[in-house]
């Protein structure tokens, strides 16, 4: 599948290995690991993703589609975790497969920049001052932009 | 109509969802949210910087000027 949001716990080494075993033909493969951050500046004992999974399901997939579509990928898939994680607990990975690797990094970057954006995930932290919600960041926002 | 909120607007508003019924004027998700202030002061509030919320109906990510008729679940969120 090329979209799944869960909160279940993922293995990206696993999930790495089932993608390119499906990728026949390739000739790159790019994967991004997003991880649950906590910087001795700025730590955090918990990460809690709140979401909204049917409209993620169909961001997602949006995005798949258009990457595939834009950089000519043989095959994308965007893993997101959500609920309640530990500092250093995979939260996305983004995987893409092309013959060559201009279009996987290309692509992977692509799905990344929409998925900060476009997909209804909202993020909690919480650490020795509390909890809060993390704000839309506008750099993300110019991330994005870059590729309209 | 089923309507949806998430993340701190569902903190602010005490609830994550609720039934409502809005009249027949009620076109757009902006009318919806307009309709929603006029019930709720805490609703009111809490959007009361529009561009910070967004919208989707039907699980599908819509602008502030799309219809809701027919719609069966709107959801409302922050950025």
């Amino acid at each position: 599948m090329a979209v799944r949001v869960s909160p279940d716990p993922f293995d990206p080494g696993a999930e790495t290995n089932a993608f390119l075993a499906a990728g026949q033909g390739a000739g790159a493969a790019v994967t991004f690991t997003g991880v649950v951050r906590s910087r001795p500046d700025d730590p955090i004992t918990a990460l809690t993703l709140e979401c909204y999974p049917e409209l993620a399901v169909n961001q997602l997939a949006s995005i798949v589609d258009r990457a595939k579509t834009r950089f000519g990928l043989l095959a994308a898939t965007v893993i997101h975790r959500y609920g309640t994680l530990a500092p250093g607990e995979p939260i996305v990975q983004v995987m893409t497969l092309s013959p060559h690797r201009e279009a996987a990094f290309k692509g992977a970057e692509f799905l990344m920049d929409y998925l900060k954006t476009d997909a209804p995930f909202w993020k909690q932290e919480t650490g020795p001052g509390g909890t809060h919600w993390v704000e839309a960041k506008a750099e993300d926002d110019v991330a994005k932009a870059r590729w309209e | 109509m089923k309507i949806l909120y998430f993340a701190w607007l569902r903190e602010r508003l005490n609830r994550g969802e609720e039934e409502v019924s809005p009249p027949a004027e009620v076109a757009t998700v902006a009318d919806l949210i307009d309709w929603l202030a006029t019930r709720d002061e805490a609703f009111a509030l809490a959007v009361e910087k529009r561009s910070l919320i967004k919208a989707a109906v039907d699980a599908k990510l819509v602008a502030h000027t799309a219809p809701i008729a027919g719609a069966k679940v709107v959801a409302l969120f922050p950025r």
